[in-house]
């Protein structure tokens, strides 16, 4: 049962991983701020709420999986709304959409 | 072992993250390129907590989750009104009279 664990949080670890290179990368490659906001986002939500998933897994049912769960549901609701806000001064003060 | 694998990737995403905060056109790729920092940096304490096998460690992820998100709300309004006394109110209605 316990290498079962193990596999599976391994799994997650390292998609949520390559996930955020994925995002990193897609912050570098595309063209404008808009469409980098989507790189962002996904790196902000499912490389985070994999990577924790991964961590509560190895945790099982303690305090620190507690602990880890109100992180995720802090990232969850802060960085969207950080993302907004962000597009929303950006769009305010003049930064155009290409 | 994985948590090294998953803490080196979040570092290889905070190294781009970083490089768009210094490469950014728009001052809003910067305040993007931080905030995605902040919150790989929550990760990386997560991940560090379970290396090192501290658990306590993870009410630091969470305080620094939430000041992550307060610290680019700051931001973006010194940004937008260019100071941080005045209220938004004069702001809209500027933007509404255009």
């Amino acid at each position: 049962m316990n290498l079962v664990l193990d596999i599976v949080s391994w799994i997650f670890l390292c998609t949520g991983g390559l996930l955020g290179i994925i995002g990193g990368i897609g912050i570098h490659r595309f063209p404008d701020f808009y469409s980098r906001l989507h790189a962002a986002g996904i790196t902000d939500t499912l490389c985070a709420g994999l990577i924790l998933i991964g961590l509560g897994m190895q945790s099982g049912l303690t305090l620190a999986s507690f602990k880890l769960v109100l992180i995720f549901f802090m990232l969850l609701f802060t960085s969207p709304t950080a993302t907004h806000s962000l597009s929303n001064a950006a769009l305010h003060s003049g930064l155009k959409p290409r | 072992m994985m948590y090294a694998v998953a803490a080196i990737a979040i570092l290889i995403t905070m190294g781009l993250a970083l490089a768009r905060a210094l490469l950014g056109p728009s001052v809003f790729d910067r305040v993007l390129a931080v905030n995605m920092f902040g919150t790989k940096t929550v990760l990386l304490i997560a991940v560090f907590a379970f290396l090192s096998e501290r658990h306590d460690i993870l009410d630091i992820a969470l305080i620094y989750a939430l000041i992550n998100f307060i610290s680019v709300v700051a931001v973006l309004k010194l940004v937008e009104q260019k100071n941080f006394h005045t209220s938004g109110a004069d702001a809209d209605a500027k933007v509404k009279s255009e």
